[in-house]
């Protein structure tokens, strides 16, 4: 008897702690989509459902624009920085001679812990001074901003790609080798299929990174440059913005529907 | 130890060291030659810039810039007040984060995937816009103002913006989940049947916790707390658009140094010196992260 109330004080202490952090995590999001269809200029003050600031920012120029440049910059920082991430991964966990191996493993790890504003400004004053000395880049706008998105990205995609390459077992490689197979189709038929799961996280990860950076971008970006982040954190920081409310459900509704296809991608996999 | 493309393996080490030297270690050296030298760098993209500083600040000496950083109250109270909030929400993500991860750990496998899912939602959803999120739940007109009035706790509306607490919360709920996902990582691979054998052997649950599941939990406590604190000292965002005039943060500081100042040295000067205060946690957390590791295996 004292057992099963025991165990139900248990059940319900979990049961409380897990809504309770949830709801932490969710409310505000919900509250923030919630408002997004009030037809009301004061964001906080509901006045009537409407989808009238969806329509106001679908017709914002500026928005679009950005989030345009927003799509093109993560898609191309991702892809570059996954295919270096890999080249660093499989570097670290597959080539024993490297020239200053940890000089490498501090490059690729360090702009993990790098403060955004620490890296946005090294590479403000590096692009300001190398467009000096050689004229390169020529001026600041999406060039440098690609560039400095993938140079935090690949750290974070090698991390992904290692913690993979250590893990597995490097006997079926060195079995392959011993029965004779050519090194590019070990890489080809064993490796790259085993890292396929952890080359597409990566590349989300570094999409999101990219996507998701302000600061950096702050710094490096130029004339016809502003990414996402930069228009909404220039529209949000004094005030608040019917229309980046609408924007946040958009995201929220893209998210969601990722992570709900993932979810049953995953679940299909785990019953075959 | 495979040789794999004994021809290609020059371009796959050194394609990336090649970017990240170039495009990470020497910015990085950049910033320390602007932070000691300036009168070196009197070309001509900088001289306007420089001349508006110049006024205010002598760069005669090599350290001068270093020197004015910490003669001024006002910059190594900026840092003391990163490293207290950042240290404060590493605190609570913790107390808070633990709870959450260990329940969605210990939960049955088909319900944890479905909360490890929501759980990961946030952390993808657009981190600019959840700290907006409080911003206009804070608002005087805001939801929390409207329920604590209806509840009659409060009479009429107060301002919970732009002071320190609003900080501290806005980073509790944005870097929740980058303690919660590596400590989940943890936890989910911790055996449930330890804590039965502890409860077995007449172990009371405090001690079934601090003896057996906290030790084991170490590594993912250490990687969690590393993931905040780090990030958070040279947070610029968050303090930007929840906080007050109360209190200054180091992120904010080289900023506005930067942008609105238009004091490079300084500025540089000012990340060189976080960079080394950095350097303490991250050498810390590292040393613990690998000698638990080490120890697991």
């Amino acid at each position: 008897m004292q057992n099963t109330i025991l165990r139900m004080n248990k059940l319900f202490f979990k049961i409380f702690t897990l809504v309770l952090g949830f709801s932490f995590l969710y409310f505000p999001i919900l509250t923030l989509i919630a408002y997004s269809f009030n037809d009301n200029k004061r964001v906080m003050v509901w006045k009537g459902f409407s989808f009238r600031w969806y329509k106001e920012l679908f017709q914002n120029e500026q928005i679009l624009e950005a989030f345009y440049i927003s799509i093109k910059i993560a898609s191309l920082s991702a892809t570059f920085a996954t295919i270096m991430g890999v080249m660093i991964g499989f570097s670290l966990t597959r080539i024993s001679k490297i020239p200053a191996r940890p000089f490498f493993i501090f490059l690729s790890s360090s702009p993990l812990v790098m403060p955004e504003i620490i890296l946005g400004l090294s590479l403000l004053l590096f692009f300001i001074s190398s467009n000096h000395i050689i004229g390169f880049p020529s001026s600041k706008g999406q060039l440098t901003v690609l560039i400095s998105h993938i140079t935090f990205s690949v750290a974070f995609v090698a991390v992904i790609i290692q913690s993979r390459l250590s893990s597995y077992d490097k006997n079926i490689e060195e079995a392959a080798q011993d029965l004779g197979t050519i090194p590019n189709m070990i890489f080809w038929k064993i490796t790259a299929p085993v890292i396929l799961p952890s080359i597409i996280s990566g590349w989300l990860l570094a999409f999101t990174l990219s996507l998701d950076d302000l600061v950096v971008a702050s710094f490096t970006t130029g004339p016809g440059a502003n990414t996402l982040p930069i228009v909404v954190f220039s529209k949000v920081r004094l005030g608040l913005s019917p229309e980046v409310n609408a924007l946040s459900a958009i995201i929220m509704l893209i998210v969601v529907s990722a992570a709900i296809s993932v979810y049953f991608v995953n679940r299909s996999n785990i019953k075959k | 130890m495979i040789r794999y493309f004994k021809k290609q393996n020059f371009w796959f080490v050194f394609t990336p060291y090649f970017w990240l030297v170039l495009f990470f270690f020497i910015p990085l050296a950049l910033i320390f030659k602007i932070s000691i030298s300036v009168s070196e760098w009197g070309m001509p993209p900088y001289r306007d810039l420089f001349s508006l500083s110049e006024e205010g600040f002598k760069f005669d000496s090599t350290l001068s810039n270093y020197l004015f950083i910490f003669s001024d109250p006002f910059y190594i109270r900026s840092y003391l007040n990163s490293l207290s909030l950042a240290f404060t929400s590493t605190i609570l993500c913790l107390v808070i984060g633990y709870p959450i991860a260990f329940y969605v750990a210990k939960s049955q496998a088909n319900i944890r995937i479905i909360l490890l899912v929501l759980l990961i939602i946030p952390f993808w959803t657009s981190f600019l816009l959840r700290v907006y999120a409080w911003k206009v739940l804070l608002q005087g007109s805001g939801i929390i103002n409207s329920i604590l009035i209806h509840l009659g706790f409060l009479t009429e509306p107060i301002s919970m913006l732009h002071n320190h607490y609003a900080v501290i919360l806005g980073v509790v709920y944005t870097y929740l989940p980058f303690m919660i996902l590596p400590l989940y990582g943890y936890l989910v691979k911790f055996d449930l049947n330890l804590i039965d054998a502890a409860n077995d052997l007449g172990a009371k649950p405090v001690n079934t916790f601090l003896k057996v599941i906290l030790p084991l939990s170490l590594p993912g406590i250490i990687a969690g707390s590393m993931l905040v604190f780090i990030p958070v000292v040279g947070e610029f965002v968050i303090p930007e658009m929840l906080g007050g005039s109360d209190k200054l943060y180091f992120g904010k500081i080289i900023w506005d140094e930067f942008f609105v100042n238009r004091d490079w040295p300084v500025a540089s000067a000012l990340a060189m010196s976080g960079i080394v205060i950095l350097v303490f946690p991250i050498v810390i957390f590292q040393l613990m992260y690998a000698k638990y590791n080490f120890k697991n295996e």
